[in-house]
């Protein structure tokens, strides 16, 4: 591995003057299960990516740890660990739509260790942009080799230039649940709700988030759902135990007395190179009996994609799981 | 630039001199020479190199010995006591729960944090515990049976203990602030 210097702030005005003071080489570090374990280690750099020449480590920041909940909602440390999200009841009571898809990430050992701003902020998992061989638009290079390459795992939705697909699980679970990121910086603090938190290649190849080099994430903020509000999530894998998502599909919304689609979310995950948030549907659902309109309305994320040549079965899953998704929260 | 490190690792205090890109599972193996913990893909994958990090089970090939500062780390060589295996070696020893034994430390503390947290697993919630440990030989009904029969050895034991269904707790930083490089340069 590449050898760095390292800083240990005690607290985040410490870390935030840090990467001020050495730049865009500097790069926060949570746990480490990806910036350590995947990109350092394996190597992932280009022009637009460098390896960094420091890392801050937020794990000595004592406050960026913990959970609390209130009637106004739950605010959740940075470097709270997803194990720590899992167990927490006071967490599955109300939000237990990013229970389960914490409970989703990787396997034990991982949560155990990762952090939910490690997971929501980890780059994405694209084979060619994790591979040392290809110099792809998303390090700074010319290419994206997913266009003619095997791209069975890429975006359906939402892919220009670049065809990622965002990896984070906790990211999707929070998009559904009008979550919001707090973000310390030089030039003070700011709340960004997750729906403009994510950007796209289009607006900033080299990056998934509006996540300065200077700022840090230090807390997530989930407002109380409304009374009677229904949450699920599901996540397709390849393989039973720990991988990432082929597509995953989180849906918090309330319905009426008689069962109509009163407010909500439907939020996929690994079918677009951000959280993608399903609008078509929701719109499609507003004010009609969930259970007899599902079926239509799922069948709308066919308008907003545009499969690439080996994964156009993700259509399929995606619209499949939707419509799971939302009569499994029905009950 | 190397960084002054206190780990506890086994309940003896090791104090090192280690530069930051050094993982977890090398400063055991190379800087400690404690080689229990093994090294399989080296990038969290396989589980060969799980050791409790205050308790945790946690990959040591994805944590930096740095992050390790002021903790203390159990590998495989604190599970027995003078000389006798604890439960959990006692019942894959039982159960035959290895072949070529290379994944087998890591699996012994994946079972070990299971079996804290849940003292009754279900043979298919021991199978979600341990997903993020591979044994290339393939031996996992045996692993499974090993691990039921070492949580039926705890319970035994511990009867009282084996009902009370512990609280979720939030790790905290125990690294030492004296040590800890300034954070502005």
């Amino acid at each position: 591995m590449k050898n760095f210097e390292l800083y240990e702030p005690s607290n985040v005005r410490e870390a935030v003057a840090t990467l001020v003071k050495i730049g865009p080489k500097a790069k926060v570090i949570g746990g480490g299960s990806d910036l350590v374990a995947g990109v350092m280690k394996d190597w992932v750099q280009g022009n637009g990516m460098p390896l960094p020449d420091a890392l801050v480590d937020l794990s000595t920041i004592p406050q960026l740890k913990g959970i609390k909940v209130d009637k106004t909602g739950a605010t959740i440390g940075a470097m709270t660990t997803l194990t720590e999200i899992v167990e927490s009841k006071d967490l599955q009571k109300q939000f237990s739509l990013l229970t389960q898809a914490a409970h989703s990430v990787a396997s034990p050992l991982i949560r155990n260790f990762g952090t939910l701003g490690g997971n929501i902020n980890q780059r994405p998992r694209c084979w060619f942009y994790r591979g040392a061989e290809f110099n792809c638009y998303k390090k700074g290079g010319d290419f994206c080799y997913s266009v003619g390459g095997d791209n069975r795992y890429h975006a359906i939705i939402g892919g220009e230039l670049c065809y990622i697909v965002h990896p984070s699980d906790t990211a999707t679970a929070l998009l559904a649940l009008n979550a919001q990121a707090k973000i310390a910086g030089p030039r003070g603090d700011r709340t960004v709700p997750f729906d403009q938190y994510f950007i796209g290649p289009r607006e900033d190849v080299l990056r998934e988030n509006i996540l300065k080099a200077d700022e840090v994430m230090t807390e997530v903020f989930i407002p109380t759902p409304a009374p009677g509000t229904k949450q699920a999530w599901s996540k397709l894998k390849n393989r039973q135990v720990y991988d990432f998502a082929i597509v995953s599909v989180a849906a918090a919304f309330t319905t009426d007395a008689s069962g109509n689609w009163a407010d909500g979310r439907v939020v996929l995950g690994g079918v677009a190179p951000v959280p993608y948030r399903a609008t078509n549907i929701e719109n499609q659902l507003k004010g009609k009996n969930v259970k007899n309109s599902i079926k239509q309305a799922a069948a709308t994320i066919r308008t907003a994609a545009r499969p690439m040549s080996m994964n156009a079965y993700k259509v399929d899953v995606a619209q499949t799981m939707v419509e799971r998704t939302i009569l499994g929260a029905l009950g | 630039m190397k960084f002054p490190v206190e780990i506890t690792v086994n309940g003896v205090k090791r104090r090192s001199e280690v530069e930051p890109r050094l993982l977890l599972v090398h400063y055991l193996r190379d800087v400690l020479e404690i080689t229990g913990t093994h090294v399989g893909c080296e990038t969290g994958i396989c589980g060969a190199c799980t050791v409790h990090l205050d308790d945790e089970a946690v990959k040591s090939c994805m944590v930096l010995a740095v992050q390790a500062d002021g903790c203390s780390v159990t590998t495989v060589e604190g599970l027995a006591s003078d000389g006798t295996l604890d439960d959990v070696q006692q019942g894959f020893w039982e159960e035959h729960g290895l072949q070529c034994g290379y994944c087998t430390p890591g699996l012994l503390m994946s079972a070990h944090d299971l079996l804290r947290k849940s003292p009754n697993p279900s043979a298919e919630e021991i199978r979600r515990a341990i997903n993020g440990n591979l044994c290339r030989c393939t031996g996992y009904q045996t692993i499974v049976h090993s691990i039921q029969n070492a949580a039926q050895k705890m319970r035994a034991k511990k009867p009282a203990a084996a009902k009370q269904v512990q609280p979720a707790k939030l790790r905290t930083s125990k690294r030492k602030r004296e040590q800890r490089r300034p954070a502005t340069v």
